[in-house]
């Protein structure tokens, strides 16, 4: 089954004549996705050739959607269209929308969030600046490599991309349901508590890796979500122990604020709900191989 | 970005925030015209207040009141230079002083945990507001407001009296609310905050202070060359800037080159797990050379880190995804090429992991050019024991060959 994504999974590409939606586009479609279409408004009738594919340009996405029915989205518009184009995606009532760009203003992102809400949350919006949802063997809707991993039981949820690569590489041998990159800023669309969800729920997934980072407190609550909700084995990793306060670190949300958001807290959160909580990368991928195969 | 309180001020202005009047001096003499323009308009009494990115400038003796505009020089000087909190004092605000009879909270930013923003007033201000969130909870008022609606005067006057402002402050203080939330949505900030907001005897309600930050991911549609700050950033940081590095100086020896912000963050914990071995060794920075590095940026990274005087070993930590490991060590090769050609001497040892796609011929490649500084681990925890390892002796030698 996996979650979010699966093999029936009929995605289009916002931007896809752009040179990052051609080249990803076309990375999902040598990985075996299913990808009907993409938009952009002023090449609507074209179309792109991409993996040896003809994939045909809408003008919007309501049209994409009635055109090739659907049902997946992911943005590779610049971060100044990108409030446009996921309000597009929410009008246009697509199950799901991934937002693969990174440097969108948190005020863009809070528009379309309240957007999404105000308009009845028909839409699952992952990202902004996320590599996007991977389902292996099955789907591959964003920039998650497709070849270095396998097919599996393990959910993986992350905040960062390059961890979630090194994570899903480590267990390559174990294998993943789904790989869910959820973005590090300041706000997202889904959260570690919606996947831990959506990973409990699924029958195909038997362990969850949860990645987090330094700022907010989205580790904190989904460690009181674990504890009230899931029964299926957690593992986790979270960095930035050495992250000096008040400096951001790369993403635009990792950044600690007085004594908030520290990698410590998130920790001792974690494992006071006994989620294992692994020192590296490395030694986290050692405790999920061991809970797996002990 | 954080705007110092006179920038902040300067922007309240623009939308008819009342603030504190005032205006911002880098000598004293500057500070002591200023304070004379004050006198000659009948107040010949101003405060003096140290401009620095970080609070708690007042317990630190960095805001004086001056009676005269000989005296405001006098305090400008010896607040000028003053090291607050690791901040150098570059510049003051030389202000009116304001007649306070209450001091209240007022701020606007984003509420990470709701997903939304979020008004915070209180009738306790003047005191940090953490303390009062802790001391007191009742009395800090905090209220969702719609990216979609917004503060009107109505929602604003909601605010103002659920902090719990007296009736007399409340028409003053919400029509300030109002203003603050344009600053606020129209310049892109993340946070706008006011504490004090201050009544005066007058029975005028204004901004005596100042904090604004703003997002950074907005710069390519607002103006925001004026609040350029040259004092505040590192050599190095402005350097990694101008080559469009993301890069934070720590206080280490081991400089860090990595592939995503997560990544890199992790390999600075993992080295500074290593380094405990070694008698507390630390990373000397981040730098995120984001994906499909070139050569070149590859080079400029090496650049950038080799020119801290701290750094003793280098650690490259990628992890091939997108990126293929046999363009990384291309890169690698070139970038110390390129560094010879610039005459660039390269002698810090260089640790260098190569993992994910592509990884063995990455590392044949790298094997294959034989570099002397660069030493090849294959995973991510025994480099980084590896690099800090290196980092320690290197230490002790040049201990050594001082004595």
């Amino acid at each position: 089954m996996a979650i979010f994504l699966t093999a029936d999974s009929r995605i289009i590409v916002q931007g896809i004549t752009g040179s990052e939606g051609r080249k990803h586009g076309a990375r999902m479609i040598a990985a075996g996705t299913n990808v009907v279409g993409g938009t952009n408004p002023r090449k609507a009738g074209q179309t792109v050739e991409l993996s040896g594919r003809s994939v045909p340009v809408f003008a919007s996405v309501a049209e994409a959607m009635a055109e090739t029915g659907a049902d997946v989205s992911v943005v590779f518009v610049p971060e100044s269209g990108t409030r446009a184009a996921v309000t597009e995606a929410i009008d246009a009532a697509i199950p799901l929308v991934i937002v693969i760009t990174e440097g969108v203003p948190v005020h863009d992102t809070a528009q379309f969030w309240a957007y999404a809400c105000a308009t009845g949350n028909r839409t699952r919006i992952v990202g902004p600046n996320c590599p996007g949802v991977a389902s292996p063997g099955k789907s591959n809707a964003g920039i998650i490599p497709a070849d270095i991993t396998s097919e599996g039981r393990i959910g993986l949820v992350s905040k960062s991309g390059t961890l979630t690569y090194q994570m899903m590489y480590e267990l390559r041998d174990i294998g993943f349901s789904t790989a869910v990159g959820i973005g590090g800023d300041p706000i997202i669309g889904t959260t570690h508590i919606d996947c831990l969800q959506a990973f409990q729920d699924d029958p195909e997934t038997d362990a969850i890796v949860m990645i987090g980072e330094i700022g907010g407190d989205a580790e904190e609550r989904a460690a009181a979500y674990i504890e009230r909700t899931i029964s299926k084995p957690v593992v986790a990793y979270v960095a930035g122990f050495t992250a000096p306060e008040g400096r951001t670190m790369g993403h635009a949300g990792a950044i600690i604020s007085g004594s908030a958001g520290t990698a410590q807290a998130k920790k001792e959160a974690l494992e006071k709900v006994g989620v294992r909580v692994g020192r590296t990368p490395s030694e986290t991928a050692r405790l999920v191989r061991d809970l797996v195969q002990g | 970005m954080d705007l110092f309180e006179y920038q902040a001020k300067e922007l309240f202005a623009e939308y008819g925030v009342l603030i504190q009047r005032g205006r911002v001096a880098s000598t004293g003499p500057e500070a002591e015209s200023i304070a004379a323009e004050f006198a000659a308009a009948g107040q010949p009494q101003v405060v003096i207040k140290a401009q620095v990115k970080t609070g708690g400038r007042g317990k630190a003796g960095g805001v004086k009141l001056a009676a005269s505009p000989a005296e405001a020089r006098q305090r400008a000087d010896a607040i000028l230079g003053m090291d607050i909190k690791g901040h150098t004092v570059h510049s003051v605000l030389v202000a009116e002083d304001v007649d306070i009879a209450e001091e209240y909270y007022l701020s606007f930013l984003i509420d990470r945990a709701e997903r939304t923003f979020l008004a915070m007033c209180s009738v306790e201000g003047g005191v940090e507001i953490e303390e009062v969130a802790r001391t007191k909870p009742e009395a800090l008022a905090k209220i969702p407001v719609s990216p979609l609606t917004g503060v009107d005067r109505a929602t604003a006057l909601e605010i103002v009296r659920a902090g719990g402002l007296p009736p007399r402050a409340q028409a003053g203080a919400a029509e300030l609310a109002e203003r603050l939330w344009a600053v606020f949505t129209d310049e892109d900030a993340t946070l706008v905050e006011v504490n004090p907001l201050v009544y005066t005897g007058e029975g005028r309600v204004l901004a005596l202070d100042a904090k604004v930050t703003l997002d950074d991911n907005a710069a390519f549609r607002q103006d925001w060359a004026a609040f350029a700050d040259p004092t505040a950033v590192d050599p190095l940081e402005a350097r990694a800037k101008a080559k469009h590095l993301n890069y934070v100086k720590l206080d280490g020896s081991v400089g860090i080159i990595g592939n995503g912000a997560g990544l890199v963050m992790s390999t600075l914990d993992v080295v500074a797990y290593a380094g405990e071995e070694f008698g507390g060794v630390r990373p000397a920075n981040f730098l995120d050379i984001g994906g499909g590095a070139s050569a070149e940026v590859m080079a400029n990274g090496l650049d950038i880190v080799l020119s801290d005087p701290d750094v003793r070993s280098v650690f490259v930590n990628v992890f091939g995804g997108i990126t293929a490991c046999d363009a990384v060590a291309n890169g690698i090769v070139s970038a110390m090429a390129l560094l010879a050609g610039r005459g660039e001497q390269v002698t810090h040892p260089i640790v260098v992991r190569l993992d994910g796609n592509k990884a063995a011929e990455g590392r044949a490649i790298l094997a294959g050019a034989a570099l002397p500084a660069v030493a090849q681990v294959a995973t991510m925890d025994d480099a980084a024991r590896r690099a800090a390892e290196l980092a320690a002796a290197a230490v002790h030698t040049a201990a050594g060959n001082g004595a």
